[in-house]
């Protein structure tokens, strides 16, 4: 039986419990296609997927692809432009474009959040969000949680440790809300400007402003990009006070537990949000989630798909 | 000419701080008797309103009527006919038009189209500055000349200080009103909803509510300084209404109006990424609506207005962070008011005193009372009637309401221009 009803994958605030460990367990038995020499199968011949990109993004799109081309969908990627203030195509027009050509799936990232919900009025296909904004990306946030997984073996009531931008960041939403999901407790920790700095908990995370108490019995250790082009809006001094305060060195890494995980969703700044040693050390899973990161996607694309088919 | 009488009803007159069940007597366009019980007069035609309110004809000194420039949104004529399905009988609008009313031609203009389309008085709030732009000051002396009765830059704040402060100063030689959207901007830019655990929720920029409390206390400090007269539009926050009270207190020549939308939602109505409830001020917290509430009750806050903003489609169909600020408010006022009566935050009398008498005292002009020999500008009020707000019930060009498709008890069902039923969906009056 398949347990999975949801119709989207909007964000991780709309799934429960079960069924995160529901894809989960569906991801983990997928990963083994990808260790075998022809890593295809036909599950979704015949479906297909189209990736709608409103933000240029290497590597999440090309995990989507890949996981779509393993379960031998077919795709079609799209990039555009989020229109301005120009009065052009909508998103809607778009939306209801892309709907005529009868997608079963539409995989979206877009820089304005809420935009994957606003897709679902208007089409009958499946939505995933890769991305909206500063709001959620539950793919990002799922193959996370796998990862850990993965290595420790369970979630519940480990000590999982969010750095850097906090409040504009999209992966942060969604990993804190899946690890508190999962039974994990998190800590967020960065400058205050990058924090809601007048709450001292945020979706269920607690704020800890000083890095060194965060760290400390940390099991997981999730590391932020800072964003260079947020540098505009001037919410640190400097790239270099950044890494000096803020940045994972190898002595902060020691305030956790020993063998603590060290992820990032990348790309990373080497030797800004974190130093090189760190991100190459034994305990670091950063090419794990890469990895993941596909079996991850291929199991919300066969859930969202074969659902719509019983 | 003709006479009505309007018998058994509930009369609200806070000009007089009257609220009795009697008859009134309106005879060739002017209110001529007001008793508990008047003779029926040969030639006038009786209405007898048992259970319904007789106020007098409501005032909205906030709205944004389009004309000219976006007529698509709205126009001078389909503004005042949801003005006056809404129980109001006259509106002050608001010059972010196209272009702005900076000048006595624009003033004209809206005017002119009033007299030949209006079904409710307008009265034309002119710009502060050239524009809209903050630098330089607009005629203030020929504006008023022109029938503007009011300044404001709404949409936007005056950015600069001492452009405010000459502002206020400049107007106490035509006893002219200066009315502030107050809006820090610096700290406002880019924010599209009310900043708290909502927005962190949903992943949007927020406003802070220091925003408009920054401006409120700035202005107020000028008008201090300089013994203008300041009105605050749209007052939304906790902050913003202590500040007020403050100022008040130590006898600033300062009045203040909230919006409907701001003691009957809060923040939560964004979730879903509803566009309808995206606003300047935004949407606040449970606090601050409560707060808004009780300035209301104490006096604080002198006036309701709507804030009347239509959109249409193509500002509202849209990403959250794309769509205009602004939800409609005419036709929703009065249900959205007596639910503070209702739940007994204020009184029957305090809401038509906000909506009317109010609102006349702050910008100078007639109306708002039913003393004998005024003009007969008349609402009448089914206090508990119940309907469900939907795009075809709306006077209005736009339906950007997030009161869309609910139901709301209580509305206007008789309005009264000039003894002139312009508003009368029964036939009450034939
Ligand atoms: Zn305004």
């Amino acid at each position: 039986m398949n347990r999975f009803t949801a119709r989207h994958i909007l964000g991780i605030s709309t799934l429960s419990p079960d069924e995160i460990t529901f894809i989960l367990d569906t991801a983990e038995s997928l990963k083994d296609i990808l260790e075998r020499p022809i890593k295809k199968v036909p599950p979704l011949r015949g479906k297909t997927v189209v990736h709608l990109f409103f933000e240029p993004s290497t590597r999440t799109r090309l995990s989507f692809e890949l996981a779509a081309k393993r379960l031998s969908a077919d795709t079609v990627s799209i990039s555009a432009k989020a229109s301005s203030v120009v009065k052009g195509e909508t998103l809607i027009d778009t939306a209801r474009n892309i709907e005529a050509m009868k997608p079963d799936v539409i995989v979206i990232r877009h820089p304005y959040s809420g935009t994957p919900h606003l897709l679902t009025k208007y089409v009958n296909s499946s939505v995933i969000n890769a991305g909206d904004g500063t709001n959620e990306h539950p793919s990002q946030a799922l193959l996370d949680v796998f990862t850990v997984r993965e290595h420790l073996g369970h979630i519940e009531n480990l000590k999982v440790v969010i750095l850097g931008d906090i409040f504009h960041s999209r992966v942060a939403h969604s990993d804190i809300q899946a690890f508190t999901k999962m039974g994990a407790e998190v800590v967020v920790s960065g400058p205050a400007t990058m924090l809601p700095s007048r709450q001292s908990e945020v979706l269920g995370a607690k704020v800890v402003l000083k890095m060194e108490e965060a760290l400390e019995d940390a099991d997981v250790i999730i590391v932020l990009r800072i964003q260079k082009e947020r540098q505009g809006q001037s919410l640190i001094p400097s790239v270099r006070e950044y890494a000096t305060f803020f940045g994972l060195s190898p002595d902060k890494v020691k305030l956790a537990k020993s063998g603590a995980l060290i992820m990032h969703p990348g790309p990373i700044n080497r030797g800004v949000e974190m130093a090189p040693e760190v991100a190459d050390g034994p305990y670091s899973v950063i090419l794990d989630q890469v990895t993941n990161g596909v079996a991850i996607r291929m199991a919300l694309l066969s859930l969202l798909l074969t659902k719509a088919e019983s | 000419m003709n006479a009505y009488l309007f018998t058994n009803a509930r009369i609200i007159d806070p000009s007089q701080n009257r609220d009795f069940t009697g008859d009134l007597l309106v005879r060739d366009g002017i209110i001529s008797a007001v008793g508990e019980s008047l003779d029926v007069p040969q030639d006038a035609k009786v209405l007898d309103l048992k259970g319904k309110w007789l106020v007098p004809g409501l005032l909205d000194m906030h709205v944004h009527l389009r004309e000219p420039g976006e007529e698509y949104k709205e126009t001078i004529e389909s503004g005042t006919a949801a003005a006056i399905a809404g129980g109001f009988t006259a509106v002050a609008c608001m010059p972010n038009t196209q272009p702005a009313n900076d000048s006595a031609g624009i003033t004209r203009f809206i005017l002119e189209k009033a007299q030949s389309s209006a079904r409710a008085r307008v009265y034309p709030i002119a710009a502060i500055t050239l524009g809209q732009k903050g630098k330089q000051l607009t005629e203030f002396g020929d504006l008023l000349n022109a029938g503007a009765i009011a300044f404001s830059d709404d949409g936007l704040p005056v950015r600069n200080a001492a452009v405010m402060r000459k502002a206020l100063e400049y107007a106490q030689n035509f006893d002219a009103l200066i009315i502030s959207h107050s809006e820090e901007l610096d700290l406002s830019k880019g924010g599209v909803m009310n900043e708290g655990l909502v927005s962190i929720i949903l992943g949007l920029k927020g406003i802070p509510a220091a925003a408009e409390e920054i401006a409120v206390f700035r202005d107020i400090a000028l008008a201090e300084l300089t013994a203008g007269r300041l009105h605050i539009a749209h007052v939304s926050t906790k902050g913003s209404v202590e500040i007020i009270r403050q100022a008040k207190i130590r006898g600033v020549r300062v009045t203040a109006e909230t919006a409907p939308h701001y003691f009957s939602l809060t923040e939560e109505a964004v979730f879903g990424y509803n566009t309808f409830a995206k606003m300047y001020p935004p949407l606040r917290t449970e606090e601050d609506r409560l707060a808004v509430i009780e300035g209301l009750k104490d006096g604080t806050i002198d006036a309701i207005a709507t804030d009347h903003a239509p959109h249409s489609v193509l500002e509202k169909e849209c990403e959250f962070q794309m769509a205009a600020n602004g939800i409609i408010g005419l036709e929703t006022a009065i249900p959205l008011s007596l639910n503070l009566v209702r739940d007994s935050f204020i009184s029957a009398s305090q809401m038509i005193r906000c909506m009317s008498i109010s609102p006349s005292k702050i910008l100078g002009v007639l109306g708002g009372s039913l003393k004998d020999g005024n003009s007969a500008d008349i609402c009448i009020i089914d206090p508990e009637a119940i309907f469900t707000l939907t795009r075809e019930s709306l006077h209005s060009l736009s339906y950007n309401s997030p009161f869309l498709g609910k139901d709301l008890q209580g509305k206007a069902i008789l309005t009264l221009v000039d003894g002139r039923p312009v508003f009368d969906p029964m036939g009450l009056l034939p």
